[in-house]
């Protein structure tokens, strides 16, 4: 349950401007009902099309990472996502229960020895469609910024 | 695996098998693998795959997936087959150029371009 007082698990659910949520391993229907609403939110705040496109492949590699590698896939550890929805802007950080990761050691994945490397996209993803990422030491949260040209 | 219940559509054509995605969204994890294994038996089964992938009516797709496609194109290289992909959103396209898959993948912008494309 969040403290702003959106359980993911209802379909329903809104999302404040302002809000944390933690979701939990394996709870995909939470993760959807979060994102649909979340989406929504955004939607409401105008942002357009496009725009929702670049924030939900960010969150969706983000979220994604801090289940697969930051907790392991460990079902008691969970993700935690903060964020902050104006007209000018998003800011959303996301956080795992893992030991964190050193986001210079990931290989580039655009080069040409590792483009057949089927993982380790998911950074430079969010770094293509966000204005600002930064991920902070020791490497278990995310912090992304999302600015409209508004 | 079931092609089906991974959300897949596979149907022959010519000789190529076409696969379509039935969901709008290739976003989950747990649903991606399924994905994954179901392409790599589609692959298994053939001597010399001729996979054409469209995704028609593909929005949203994630890193993983792209994984997925990733390791399918390095089964099929190493069965000497051929691999194209057709009908892709410019949005989604977008992501491809990105990670500059468009360099690993032969990409068309229609089913009938990709079918043709096969050697």
């Amino acid at each position: 349950m969040a403290p702003n007082g959106m359980n993911p698990s209802d379909e329903d659910a809104e999302v404040s401007l302002v809000g944390e949520t933690i979701l939990q391993h394996g709870d995909t229907a939470g993760l959807k009902a979060f994102e649909a609403a979340f989406f929504d939110a955004l939607k409401k705040s105008k942002y357009d099309e496009g725009q929702i496109f670049a924030v939900r492949l960010a969150m969706e590699e983000a979220i994604a990472n801090g289940f697969r590698h930051g907790n392991e896939g460990d079902p008691r550890k969970t993700v935690k996502i903060t964020h902050a929805i104006s007209p000018s802007d998003l800011q959303v950080s996301i956080e795992d229960e893992g030991s964190g990761f050193d986001p210079e050691a990931v290989p580039d994945p655009t080069e040409d020895e590792n483009l057949e490397i089927p993982s380790g996209r998911g950074l430079m993803l969010m770094r293509a469609y966000m204005t600002e990422v930064n991920v902070i030491p020791p490497g278990n949260r995310i912090e992304m910024r999302f600015q409209r040209n508004v | 695996m079931n092609p089906e219940s991974a959300g897949l559509r596979v149907s022959d054509q010519n000789g190529v098998t076409r696969v379509e995605f039935i969901e709008q969204n290739i976003l989950d994890e747990a649903n991606i693998q399924q994905i994954g294994d179901a392409l790599g038996e589609i692959v298994d089964a053939q001597d010399t795959p001729r996979l054409l992938i469209s995704f028609r009516d593909v929005a949203h797709l994630s890193s993983a997936a792209l994984g997925a496609l990733i390791t399918v194109s390095n089964r099929v290289k190493s069965k000497d087959g051929e691999l194209h992909l057709s009908d892709i959103d410019p949005k989604i396209l977008e992501i491809f150029q990105i990670t500059r898959l468009d360099r690993l993948f032969q990409i068309h912008d229609t089913t009938a371009e990709g079918l043709s494309a096969f050697a």
